[in-house]
């Protein structure tokens, strides 16, 4: 299958700060690229460089067979964007919102107006239609600018973390109409904070730190390399937590993190329901008082540290068997 | 998910798209002005103030050349200070307009290139026509009166236009350089601007090297030729600068440069806002 989006070695400088630095990528038609990355990754610099906002230093690049530099008009027209900051006018309403970019996108009025409708009906807002936007709460209008986005089904979409700030439901409506627009045909390259976005929504995922691709693979992939899920121990007594820790390495698969400030043991685990269980056996066979224990996925920080191989960075962590 | 349009609309030629998609920005831009009339108070607020100011504290003070009452010298200044000041409103919008992604936005669609900017300045101009019909009920509320003739205030008209067309685009390339921050300060550059000109004083009797500054002060062109085609004041004196002798050329000299210069600056910054 064609590549939709394909970079070569795109590199993007802000005085001599490399914000983007070599950075390789294949995204294939009709797939769903997550990009994921803690602040200041590069994740908004490589959407801006791939929509034409920014001129790479550095590199190539192509959206939808596209060269970016040198045919951008085309890149513009194959292209969808929801930056990261809302877009939405706030004196307009939400169906002037629509109606403008539907006019922008030089759809007849009627098409537009009709459009709009669809739209707001699409996203929930319908009741909202005729109110300024300026009313809307967080999650309206972030759903109000990717409706923007979506006037016309763009062939490579790029959002720029779609969902941050926006509770379950809100996040749950923007998700259903991205993998409406993904049936569609549309590819679509989202950069994201969370973890469960990336894995809600994406077939591979490319992890980026300094504006270089450190990972790349399917959600399952880069958790199996991490460890999949972790259980975490809040001991009553700090003085127990080495004896906590020992009982918890026995269940883990991998090494047990200890955080004596906060008195909590955390460690990978493959089985998630037997190594809880044992855990939870073996402390109160060892008779060690726990305020609380509990199965968690991996927070973006972990999968984050792992595929990068840097060590916890606070202080109060520190991994058994290593002394301080 | 409901029907989904897939195929952009056919292109009708590049000087269809750039007179619509600039109307549709335009129309974006009038429609927060009406809609929010504090702006409108705000704009207007200003230069009343001024006149009241100058037209009955410090105006009994200043002795116009040659003669003549004051407010009536003083109303062209005004309305010329007003066509100037707007271009701070034109800052701040712009900039706005940049710090909320909006700019990012436009430039990401598939619209004619020039569009947000000739949009831009379009509802400036019609913004600015508002200014100049409060201003000059407020100047014959106080005395000012025109005297030249229909085609003469016509052409005061235009000129003033003229000067407020030139001052957009040095805001919208301002608007497009500058943090949003800095952009709240947009009128401190340009008060000064206004002030060492012919506004409130012939710049005969500014001190020293004040006076020809303001001789040559785009704005003092267009102040005197308003109040030599309103009729506010006699004919310029022989032994004048040449700057005042031919403040008609120069009323439509500068401005023309001014959009010269900066109008291919604001859309080239505007193509690569903030790269
Ligand atoms: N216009 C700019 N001028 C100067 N430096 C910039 C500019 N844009 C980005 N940078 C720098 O480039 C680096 C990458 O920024 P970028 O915005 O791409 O990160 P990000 O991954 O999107 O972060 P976040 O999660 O905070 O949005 C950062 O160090 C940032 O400070
Ligand atoms: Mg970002």
């Amino acid at each position: 299958m064609a590549d939709a989006v394909l970079t070569e070695g795109l590199g993007k400088g802000f005085r001599g700060k490399r914000a983007l630095d070599g950075l390789d990528l294949a995204v294939a038609e009709g797939s769903v690229l997550g990009l994921l990355g803690p602040n200041g990754a590069g994740k908004t610099t490589a959407v801006r460089v791939l929509t034409t906002l920014l001129r790479p230093d550095t590199g190539r690049a192509e959206v939808a067979g596209h060269d970016i530099v040198r045919e951008p008009a085309a890149v513009r027209r194959a292209v969808g964007l929801t930056g990261q900051h809302t877009t939405v006018d706030d004196i307009l309403t939400g169906r002037e919102n629509l109606v403008m970019w539907g006019r922008l996108y030089h759809l007849p009025a009627r098409a537009a107006a009709r459009r709009a409708d669809e739209l707001l009906e699409q996203f929930g807002l319908t009741d909202a239609a005729d109110r300024r936007a300026k009313t809307y709460s967080g999650g309206m209008r972030r759903r109000l600018d990717v409706a923007s986005s979506l006037v016309l089904a763009p062939r490579v979409f790029f959002l720029d973390e779609p969902t941050t700030g926006l509770d379950p439901r809100n996040r749950g409506e923007v998700w259903a109409a991205l993998r409406g627009l993904v049936a569609g045909g549309t590819t679509v390259v989202l950069t994201t904070q969370y973890l469960d976005e990336a894995d809600q929504l994406a077939d591979r995922i490319a992890v980026l730190d300094g504006g270089r691709k450190v990972a790349e693979g399917t959600p399952s992939e880069l958790k199996s390399r991490i460890g999949g899920d972790r259980v975490d121990v809040l001991v009553r007594d700090a003085a127990d937590l080495p004896a906590a820790a020992d009982l918890l390495a026995r269940a883990a698969s991998g090494p047990v993190e200890v955080d004596a400030a906060l008195r909590r043991l955390s460690a990978p685990v493959r089985d998630r329901v037997s190594a809880l269980t044992g855990v939870v056996r073996a402390l109160d066979d060892a008779g060690l008082p726990v305020e609380d224990i509990g199965l968690r996925r991996p927070t973006l920080d972990e999968v984050f540290l792992h595929l990068t191989g840097k060590q916890a960075a606070p202080a109060t962590t520190e991994e058994i068997g290593v002394p301080a | 998910m409901t029907t989904v349009i897939t195929t952009a609309p056919a292109d009708g030629g590049a000087l269809r798209w750039t007179l619509s998609d600039s109307w549709v920005v335009a129309r974006r831009d009038l429609l927060h002005w009406v809609r929010n009339p504090s702006v409108i108070i705000a704009s207007v607020a200003f230069p009343a103030m001024f006149v009241l100011l100058f037209g009955f504290v410090f105006g009994s003070a200043i002795v116009v050349p040659g003669g003549g009452d004051y407010r009536e010298f003083l109303m062209p200044g005004m309305f010329a200070q007003a066509m100037v000041n707007g271009a701070a409103a034109t800052v701040a919008t712009v900039a706005a307009d940049k710090a909320r992604g909006v700019t990012d936005r436009f430039r990401s669609m598939p619209m004619a290139p020039a569009a947000p900017v000739i949009g831009r300045s379009v509802a400036d101009v019609v913004n600015s026509v508002l200014d100049l019909v409060v201003l000059v009920g407020l100047g014959l509320l106080v005395g000012w009166r025109a005297h030249g003739g229909v085609a003469g205030a016509l052409t005061a008209v235009g000129l003033l236009l003229l000067l407020r067309f030139a001052m957009i685009w040095v805001g919208i390339w301002l608007g497009l350089v500058v943090s949003q921050e800095a952009a709240g300060l947009a009128w401190a550059p340009l008060f000064p601007l206004t002030m060492i000109a012919n506004t409130f004083v012939h710049p005969s009797q500014l001190p020293g090297w004040l006076g020809p500054l303001a001789d040559w002060n785009p704005i003092s062109a267009t102040v005197t030729a308003v109040r030599e085609l309103f009729g506010n004041i006699g004919p310029v004196a022989a032994q004048a600068s040449w700057a005042e002798r031919n403040a008609m050329l120069l009323a439509v000299a500068w401005p023309l440069v001014i959009v010269a210069v900066f109008l291919p600056l604001a859309v080239r910054r505007y193509r690569r806002a903030a790269a």
